[in-house]
């Protein structure tokens, strides 16, 4: 038993991806209205950017910006790695969160055209109304 | 200006897509010729980086000159070099073919169309070539994105809803793919694909690195339509413009595939995925289920755009079953059938297109007697119909024989029995609508014996246009048929038996 | 011997499917038409008979078109066995093109233009097939040759035309692709290639049931043999029109699907291992079957054209049973009944066909009285008749006695008997039209006029002349003699 408390606290980054994760899986699938379920797809989305930053905390680790001075010489000087968090998964990220609010805007430019069309977000009385069709 | 095609090919379409939506403002009429002037370009260089791979091996560039791991590198092989003619012809026929249906069914969109076909095209061609895992998150999310707004653009009534049910396949999808790449950063450090192979073997037995793969492969699995994670297909593709069906149906799924095999034999390679995963057995059983169900689901419709789609959901099987037989002989049959059914799904997606925009409805009940009002499309249908059920010399008989092949050596009875039946059943789909098209409908004058001269057909075609890219394409299935040998042996078999060795 | 490379098997094959474009174009001009029709025909007969010599001497053509697969080209080569049927099919061809004429324009049947080009493409396949060197090169023509008469087989378009087209299709490809396809993927999965060699290719290669397993995958696989039960294809294929029937059903479609077999037996398993698998009697078993049943069933059939359907499909099975006696007579006459069941069917199709051009009837009731004012097409079908139960003096008496006498060489006496109830059952239901045709008077309102009213003369002279050769191949079958003993190296 302590050694999974163990494990939980050590990692709690992971486990507090996967239920953020299905949080999202959640209302994705089982909310009616269309909106919730793009917080649901962003909530999912979300998830997984915070998992990649997380992982590139480093214990007693500054935020990846040369320490001593600025300009050419700074840069000239060895820099320990260990004492900068890893800028890599910050960067990948940046693109990640762009890609999702690309989708998340085409997603709700398609939930504009569908309540144009239907004039309601509740997914059930959609299917209602296009099987009327 | 000669070592940078394999940039260029990515760059020309999309270059053309920024000049496009600026032209929307300006002058709509400009957009189209300028679509397939960035179409062009690709094809340009598409053929460029093909004599160049095959005189010099695998072309290896650095964007930007930063080096990898740190810079993403565009790699060039001998598998992804067919994959791009492929892509990159198909995108421009298909513009070529679309111009009137574009008129047709969004005349005012014309201009962001282009702009997000384009976008697509972009994102394809960025697939084939990367060298970077998370690069490839990139542009599958660019091709993604640029598929979901070309998909509602179709039908007002139902495109939204199915593009939207869409989107969230498609992201789960793709995140599984993230998520897995994450997973392979963390245990490896690096996200460039040659780095990461060579740096997994020694960490091969743990845990995180299996599971990196299921999630990169059942993102993939999401987004290529494999059974039972299909669902978003059908209704997908059922209520898209026809120009944009043409082009997403034949290539999308299959780049996807493509992305599945390069994972396989590139990145975690054949060791490791075939003898330590040991999963194969269970997966070309499931490959073998996509392919019954989908046969059998594609009978039981009767709007030809949705059995086509239902085609695709039974291809698809063809191919993750292929891969993963294990064998030389299974893979070359899974590579060779990304692109024919590459060009079959496209041609048949031609007469589509032909039939909607001549009679506009689709119902395989509604389309008696077009035999004589459309030979030529329908000549093109039953060409495109042998390759789907597999008779020579059209393409889709010689990849079928090596999958086949692949799956006697391999044991794999199931997978064997599964292609043999769906090669049957697609028979009767064909011949289903040949039969109809062949036949007037009952209320015409009954045929009796001989005295049957009066029966006079008006001819309403296509737009010659239209035709001749379903011409080309038609040639194309019996030309790649027929060299499939050459294909093979100097540009296929070379690739998958130093994957596989 | 070393084989001639030479382009000729490859023009032979491709000269009618290059006249296709023609012929679609020449749609409004019939006679030009009709002329490139002949033309192609003279051109590929030519070619064929000029490869004779050299092939009667005992050596080969040979054209290599492309290798898809290692070890599997798409390869034409004409050995005797291959010369035997094309001298056949493509002599015929001229002559179903003269009928075809005097039928469609008799009977002002619609889409001709059409029904010439799938017509010239079956003709393609059918010597694509003859000439095949190998097993791929073989499916794939017997694939396009399905196909392509599946447009003349639903020709009339309507609802008998598109229920026949359907069971057509079904059988023909549904065995060609469920059986034969993985049957040929497991033959060329055990022995690397898939070429005909004079002693088979799949000696040792497999246990013994899974050889007999392939084998009769692929007997029943080629359904254009008409094996029962594979054989419910060929009468409702009757509905198309006469020169189809006659050409295609009697000669080319069938022809192919048991020269298959044949093909299949003496080129891929070899003589020696089919008696070595002891599948000589299963084999000769069905074909018995199918020969007695299929003359019984014809008993049956008052519609003319379907109690010939009938008596082909026993006929056919003879060419089966003929190899699997697997002794030298036998064979020998088994592989000659291929060129004369073909000279004595395609006559009485030629006649029936006439009859329903000249007078409309199509049933064997109707038929009374007819010899008096149809006397050359019912001579013709007598003669005919005679071939087909195997009387002197005609050609079909002559396969039909090496047949008896390959009973006896493998001393198999029971299919003697087959053979003979057979000829029995043929006379039965082919003798009595002569008979009533000319003894019995016709119906008292019939053609008043009196007097001679044949059938047009196009149609006329192609059945006058596949009698004579009928005929003349009692006194003369040389040619084919030849190549046999050549085919079978004896």
């Amino acid at each position: 038993m302590p050694d999974l408390l163990n494990e939980i606290v050590h990692k709690y980054n992971y486990w507090l991806y996967i239920i953020l994760m299905m949080i999202g899986l959640y209302a994705m699938i089982s909310k009616n209205n269309l909106i919730k379920k793009l917080v649901g797809m962003n909530i999912f989305q979300t998830a997984i950017i915070l998992f990649f930053i997380s992982i590139g905390y480093k214990e007693d680790a500054t935020i990846p910006i040369i320490v001593s001075g600025h300009g050419g010489d700074a840069a000239h000087q060895a820099i320990q790695a260990a004492n900068y968090i890893n800028p890599l998964p910050h960067v990948l990220m940046l693109t990640a969160i762009v890609v999702s609010v690309a989708t998340l805007g085409v997603a709700l430019a398609l939930v504009v055209m569908i309540y144009q069309r239907y004039q309601t977000l509740e997914e059930d009385e959609i299917r209602m109304r296009v099987k009327q069709l | 200006m000669n070592a940078n095609y394999p940039a260029l090919i990515v760059l020309s379409p999309l270059l053309a897509a920024f000049l496009v939506a600026a032209l929307d403002w300006v002058d709509r009429r400009w957009c189209y010729p300028v679509a397939l002037i960035g179409l062009g370009g690709a094809v340009y260089s598409s053929g460029h980086l093909f004599f160049q791979v095959m005189r010099s091996g695998t072309i290896a560039y650095q964007l930007g000159g930063w080096p990898p791991p740190m810079g993403i590198e565009l790699r060039i092989d001998f598998l992804n070099v067919l994959l791009l003619i492929l892509v990159s012809l198909v995108a421009l026929v298909n513009m070529v073919a679309s111009k009137k249906s574009i008129h047709q069914e969004m005349p005012i969109k014309e201009g962001t169309f282009c702009t997000i076909y384009l976008l697509f095209v972009t994102g394809l061609l960025g697939v084939l070539v990367t060298g970077d895992l998370f690069n490839l998150y990139v542009l599958l999310e660019i091709t993604s994105l640029a598929s979901y707004a070309l998909l509602a653009m179709g039908n007002p009534d139902r495109a939204p809803l199915a593009s939207l049910n869409y989107v969230y396949l498609g992201v789960i999808g793709a995140s599984f793919y993230l998520l897995g790449v994450g997973y392979l950063y963390i245990m490896t450090g690096s996200l460039n694909m040659l780095d990461v192979a060579s740096l997994l073997p020694q960490i091969s037995g743990s845990t995180a690195v299996s599971v990196a793969f299921i999630f990169c492969l059942v993102g993939v699995w999401i987004k290529m339509g494999l059974f039972p994670l299909h669902t978003w297909l059908p209704n997908a593709y059922s209520y898209a413009p026809v120009a944009a069906n043409r082009v997403i149906a034949p290539l999308m799924t299959k780049v996807m595939v493509y992305v599945m095999i390069r994972l396989m034999l590139t990145v975690f390679g054949f060791h490791y995925v075939f003898e330590q995963l040991d999963v194969q057995n269970w997966i070309v059983g499931l490959g073998s289920v996509a392919i019954i169900a989908g046969a059998l689901m594609a009978l039981a419709q009767t709007d030809l755009k949705k059995m086509l789609a239902y085609i695709i959901v039974c291809e698809i099987g063809y191919m993750v079953g292929g891969a993963w037989v294990g064998n030389v002989q299974g893979m070359v049959g899974a590579v060779l059938h990304i692109i024919n059914d590459g060009l079959m799904t496209f041609a048949l997606f031609l007469v589509l297109g032909n039939i909607v925009y001549v009679q506009g409805k689709t119902k395989i009940s509604e389309l008696d007697g077009i035999f004589a009002s459309m030979p030529w499309t329908m000549a093109g249908f039953v060409l495109a119909g042998l390759s789907i059920i597999g008779v020579p010399p059209t393409c889709g008989f010689f990849s079928k024989w090596y999958l086949l092949l692949g799956g006697i050596q391999a044991g794999a009875w199931f997978f064997v029995i599964a292609l043999v039946f769906s090669s049957l059943i697609s028979a009767i789909l064909v011949f289903r609508v040949v039969e109809t098209a062949f036949f007037s409908s009952a209320q015409e004058v009954h045929g009796h014996h001989g005295g049957h001269a009066g029966h006079v057909a008006i001819l309403q075609e296509a737009p010659i246009t239209m035709l001749a890219s379903l011409g080309i394409v038609g040639i194309g299935l019996i030309a790649v048929g027929i060299w499939s040998g050459s294909i093979v042996q100097q540009v296929i078999l070379p690739f998958v038996q130093q994957g596989m060795s | 011997m070393d084989p001639i490379v030479s382009l000729r098997p490859l023009f032979a094959v491709l000269v009618s499917m290059l006249v296709i474009p023609i012929l679609l174009s020449s749609g409004k001009r019939p006679n030009v038409r009709e002329s490139w029709t002949f033309a192609a025909g003279f051109i590929k007969f030519g070619l064929v008979v000029s490869m004779l010599p050299a092939v009667l001497q005992g050596r080969e053509f040979v054209y290599t078109l492309a290798t898809p697969f290692p070890g599997v080209p798409i390869q034409l080569q004409v050995d005797p066995l291959g010369m035997l049927f094309a001298l056949v099919a493509s002599f015929l061809w001229i002559f179903t093109s003269m009928y075809s004429i005097g039928y469609m324009r008799g009977l002002d049947e619609h889409g001709q233009t059409r029904f010439s080009a799938f017509f010239a493409l079956a003709l393609s396949s059918t010597i694509g097939v003859a000439f095949s060197a190998n097993l791929f090169t073989l499916y794939l023509f017997y694939e396009i040759l399905s196909l392509a008469t599946y447009p003349l087989v639903t020709h009339h378009q309507d609802q008998e035309a598109r229920i026949s087209g359907r069971k057509y299709l079904t059988f023909i490809l549904g065995t060609s692709v469920g059986l034969v396809l993985p049957a040929m993927m497991v033959c060329y999965h055990l022995a690397g290639t898939l070429d005909f060699s004079p002693a088979g290719i799949l000696a040792g290669q497999a246990p013994t049931p899974v050889l007999v397993t392939l084998f009769f995958l692929f007997v029943f696989g080629f359904a254009k043999a008409g094996i029962m039960p594979f054989h419910s294809w060929l009468p409702a294929a009757m509905v198309a029109p006469t020169p189809v029937s006659a050409l295609l059903h009697a000669v080319a479609v069938v022809k192919v699907g048991v020269f298959s077999i044949v093909r299949v037996s003496t080129g891929i398993f070899g003589v020696d291992l089919l008696k070595n698998l002891s599948i000589g009697p299963v084999l000769a078993t069905v074909a018995s079957v199918t020969i007695v049943l299929g003359s019984l069933i014809a008993l049956s059939q008052d519609e003319l054209k379907r109690r010939l359907a009938f008596s082909t499909i026993s006929q056919l099975s003879y060419i089966i049973l003929g190899i699997a006696l697997l002794s030298p007579k036998g064979m020998l006459g088994g592989i000659i009944h291929i060129a004369m069941h073909a000279f004595g069917k395609i006559t009485l199709f030629f006649c029936a066909g006439a009859i329903m051009v000249a007078t409309g009837k199509k049933y064997v009731s109707q038929l009374s009285g007819l010899g008096r004012t149809m006397p050359v097409t019912f001579f013709a079908f007598f003669i005919g008749a005679l071939s087909v139960i195997g009387l002197p003096p005609t050609g079909g008496f002559y396969s039909k006695w090496n047949l008896l006498v390959g009973t006896v060489e493998s001393d198999q006496l029971i299919f003697m008997g087959v053979l003979l109830i057979s000829s029995f059952l043929n006379a039965v239901y082919f003798l009595p039209i002569v008979f009533k045709g000319f003894f019995v008077p016709g119906p008292k309102n019939a053609q008043g006029k009196g007097g001679i009213q044949e059938a047009p003369l196009f149609c006329l002279v192609p059945l006058v002349v596949t009698a004579l050769v009928s005929v003349l191949l009692f006194f003369n079958p040389d040619v084919f003699t030849n190549l046999t003993h050549l085919a079978l190296g004896q």
